[in-house]
């Protein structure tokens, strides 16, 4: 298991018009070794990422929970409809409960 | 993850036949929406028919819904029929999701389905599947 998690790649735009849908890209690194994979005959401990979580404005928007057959580096898209200057916040957790985070900004335009 | 004790030891004794079986598949399913009878269709797959490298099989799920206060997916799951275990992710969707759409990337251990089921607010549950081939399996090496 690495001592830490690596930073999220967040795209987003810096700016919507009220109303406006929005894409949302995030990607982050990690093995998600799920323990069942072997290299030269000896299993591959376990390390899995199990929750992302994104809040706008302090509301949640998507929360997933990530299971085995999520590939290694979860990449996850999504739209969101902008009602407002928007703080995004995501937050990803991994079994040993270490957290990475990521916030990004949305203005009106 | 409670695997029956039963495919707990084949996995164990069989790792390259370790599949996920139809009844750890139903259970996993009926972890996630109860005992609610889903409805076929109503949710858009895209996927690839044939993936190259099962370790990163591109999924797009869209749900037809409005997404207003009176009608919308409350979450989304999706699941393989014969990976080593049956559970990719699970999704809940609030408020500000302009659609009910997720893009995620997935991994397949073999040729098979990619089962989702989608939970609506009114209690009703709808369910889609589409066959994905894979060429290199994503999970065992």
């Amino acid at each position: 298991m690495s001592a830490n998690l690596s930073t999220p790649r967040i795209r987003a735009p810096r700016s919507a018009r009220m109303g406006e849908v929005v894409e949302i890209r995030t990607l982050m690194e990690h093995p998600m070794e799920t323990g069942l994979r072997h290299e030269g005959g000896r299993p591959l401990p376990r390390d899995m990422l199990t929750r992302m979580r994104v809040r706008m404005n302090g509301e949640s928007v998507l929360e997933a929970e990530l299971r085995n057959g999520t590939a290694a580096n979860p990449f996850h898209v999504f739209f969101l409809r902008i009602e407002g200057a928007s703080e995004l916040e995501f937050t990803w957790t991994d079994e040993a409960g270490r957290v990475a985070r990521a916030t990004h900004r949305i203005s009106l335009a | 993850m409670n695997l029956p004790r039963r495919a707990a030891l084949s996995l164990a004794l069989l790792p390259f036949a370790a599949l996920a079986s139809e009844d750890a598949l139903t259970a996993a399913i009926r972890a996630e929406i109860g005992t609610a009878t889903p409805q076929e269709g109503g949710i858009t797959l895209r996927v690839p028919a044939v993936a190259e490298n099962g370790g990163q099989v591109p999924v797009t799920v869209l749900v037809d819904s409005p997404q207003n206060a009176e009608r919308h997916v409350t979450a989304i799951h999706l699941f393989a029929t014969r990976n080593p275990t049956p559970g990719i992710a699970s999704f809940k969707l609030g408020p500000a999701l302009a659609r009910a759409e997720i893009q995620t990337r997935i991994r397949m251990a073999e040729n098979q389905m990619l089962v989702v089921v989608a939970q609506m607010n009114d209690g009703s549950v709808r369910r889609a599947s589409a066959e994905i081939r894979v060429a290199t399996g994503g999970c065992l090496t």
